[in-house]
């Protein structure tokens, strides 16, 4: 078992004020894990921070050797401008960055593979429409052809099925599932307690500090959950120096 | 009636500055077109005003010591331009205030500043020179650089087309594969600048910018996807060149503006026409919506 990731005492926060404490672990290579906790509970700022777009404030993230260009983040509102003309085929494309670079040229058999990936989340015959006049679901379709493009070794999902039709999510989960079936390691903040039973081996449940970390069926325990609950969502501004 | 060869052409066969005029509006609106496609697809169409003005104390200060001197006025335009330009970055990334404050605040200074110059220096005519241009004017040194902005600013383009449209449709996911964003947006800032200061030796600090922008935007009512806006935004600005430097011509009328005011008639028809929601539009759709 290989450690894709690694946390050493990883704290990540805002202006001081943590909001992910003091978190310790590894996740393995090939892993498929679910991070679970409230609103508030650092899920995505604990993805900022692996991602790197989020420095910690103390401890650190360990990539285990992996360079930027093979973690692939789905954020969770994603800063795309919809107004923008492009279509679909063009917006997928874009996932093939680390076998084009700046100036590569996109031939055949990069032509293949963008088809491919718009058939795999089945968007084949809108590869022509412009990204403004898709859908929420079809948006995150897009996003997800460019994710399988991007062929990464670490794939970060922010809440990946918030406001996403049962059929959709179902389909983006079999991708989810496909990626885990490559021994691609793939965290994926999730809200439905079910989805993370039924499809994710992994759970991390985490509510600023972490609950609990490890096999879903002894982290989502109804003692844990309601730990979790009890968690403080505001940031106390009285809050004293922390000595750990 | 008059022959219309003798009314739309023989202006420009008869008198070389008319030809001249035609010439520099062409070679401007090459690289015009596309710069003011991509600023107004960044949403930064002010921006470009902006900069145009930073210009003018640059170009002020190369005028005090040199005269009417070419390379001194347009050295002193590309240094103020890209000085106000990084400025207002750092100001934008280091205090509260947003870009186009910061921005705002340095081009209202560097205007006031540049017209001070300039009236140290000069007189009210090399005020209005400053402001509003030469197009009727143009000598061959000016054309050439005009030219040569406008080359420069094509092989650029070409080059950073990829991190260049990235940047304006998903920038976090330009910043998490790579690192060209930041080199490209300066790379596009400079051409900016550059192509400012070209329009300035022909439409002056004020009128400049608007050979950049108003094409961009008559383009965006007729076409849907980029490479097409930037066909109709260069053939905007070269129909405008023609077509202005004739009315200045029959009519009397002051050139750079006539330019930039026929760009203005491009704009009110495609704001009323344009088949990518002009306003007009619904009163010819066909009524029947489509069944899927």
């Amino acid at each position: 078992m290989t450690a894709q990731l690694q946390f050493r005492n990883l704290t990540l926060g805002y202006e001081r004020h943590p909001a992910v404490h003091h978190l310790d672990g590894v996740v393995t290579r090939g892993a498929l894990t679910a991070v679970v906790g409230p609103n508030g509970a650092g899920k995505s700022t604990l993805f900022k921070g692996i991602v790197g777009i989020l420095k910690p404030i103390g401890g650190s993230v360990d990539l285990c050797g992996l360079a930027p260009r093979d973690i692939a983040y789905l954020p969770q509102v994603a800063d795309v401008d919809r107004t923008f003309p492009i279509n679909v085929y063009d917006m997928v494309s874009m996932g093939l960055w680390k076998c084009t670079g700046l100036f590569g040229g996109i031939g055949r058999r990069e032509r293949d593979r963008i088809h491919e990936a718009i058939a795999a989340v089945g968007l084949t015959g809108f590869e022509n429409r412009s990204i403004g006049t898709l859908s929420g679901g079809q948006m995150q379709r897009v996003l997800f052809a460019r994710l399988l493009l991007q062929d990464a070794h670490l794939i970060v999902l922010d809440e990946p099925f918030n406001a996403i039709d049962a059929r959709t999510a179902n389909d983006l989960l079999d991708l989810v599932q496909r990626w885990h079936a490559e021994r691609r390691t793939v965290l994926a903040a999730l809200h439905d307690l079910e989805m993370v039973k039924a499809h994710f081996p992994d759970a991390l449940l985490l509510a600023r500090e972490p609950v609990a970390w490890g096999a879903t069926g002894d982290v989502l325990t109804a003692e844990n959950l309601l730990k979790a609950r009890h968690m403080c969502e505001a940031f106390d501004d009285e809050a004293h120096e922390c000595a750990a | 009636m008059t022959n219309p060869y003798d009314f739309l052409v023989s202006p420009f066969i008869e008198f070389e500055f008319m030809r001249r005029g035609l010439v520099g509006t062409l070679a401007l609106a090459l690289g015009t077109g596309p710069v003011g496609v991509i600023l107004m697809l960044r949403r930064m169409s002010l921006m470009g005003d902006a900069m145009a003005h930073s210009i003018l104390p640059g170009a002020a200060v190369g005028f005090l010591f040199s005269g009417l001197n070419i390379f001194a006025m347009t050295v002193g335009g590309l240094v103020a331009g890209f000085a106000v330009a990084v400025l207002a970055g750092v100001v934008a990334r280091t205090t509260e205030l947003k870009e186009d404050a910061s921005l705002a605040a340095f081009f209202l200074i560097s205007l006031a500043l540049g017209v001070t110059i300039v009236s140290m220096g000069g007189t009210n005519v090399d005020l209005l020179h400053f402001l509003f241009g030469s197009v009727l004017a143009l000598d061959d040194q000016i054309l050439l650089l005009i030219a040569g902005i406008t080359s420069i600013s094509l092989a650029v383009l070409a080059l950073a087309w990829r991190p260049l449209m990235l940047e304006c449709v998903d920038p976090a996911f330009l910043r998490s594969v790579s690192r060209a964003g930041a080199p490209a947006h300066m790379a596009f800032l400079a051409l900016v600048v550059m192509n400012l200061v070209g329009g300035f030796h022909a439409l002056g600090t004020l009128l400049a910018v608007g050979l950049m922008m108003v094409p961009a935007v008559v383009a965006r009512f007729w076409a849907r996807d980029v490479t097409a806006m930037i066909g109709v935004a260069v053939a905007t600005a070269v129909l405008s060149g023609y077509c202005g430097l004739l009315a200045s011509f029959h009519a009397g009328l002051p050139a750079g503006p006539a330019v930039i005011l026929t760009a203005g008639g491009f704009y009110f028809v495609s704001l009323l026409f344009g088949p990518v929601g002009g306003l007009l539009r619904p009163l010819f759709r066909r009524s029947r919506h489509l069944e899927a």
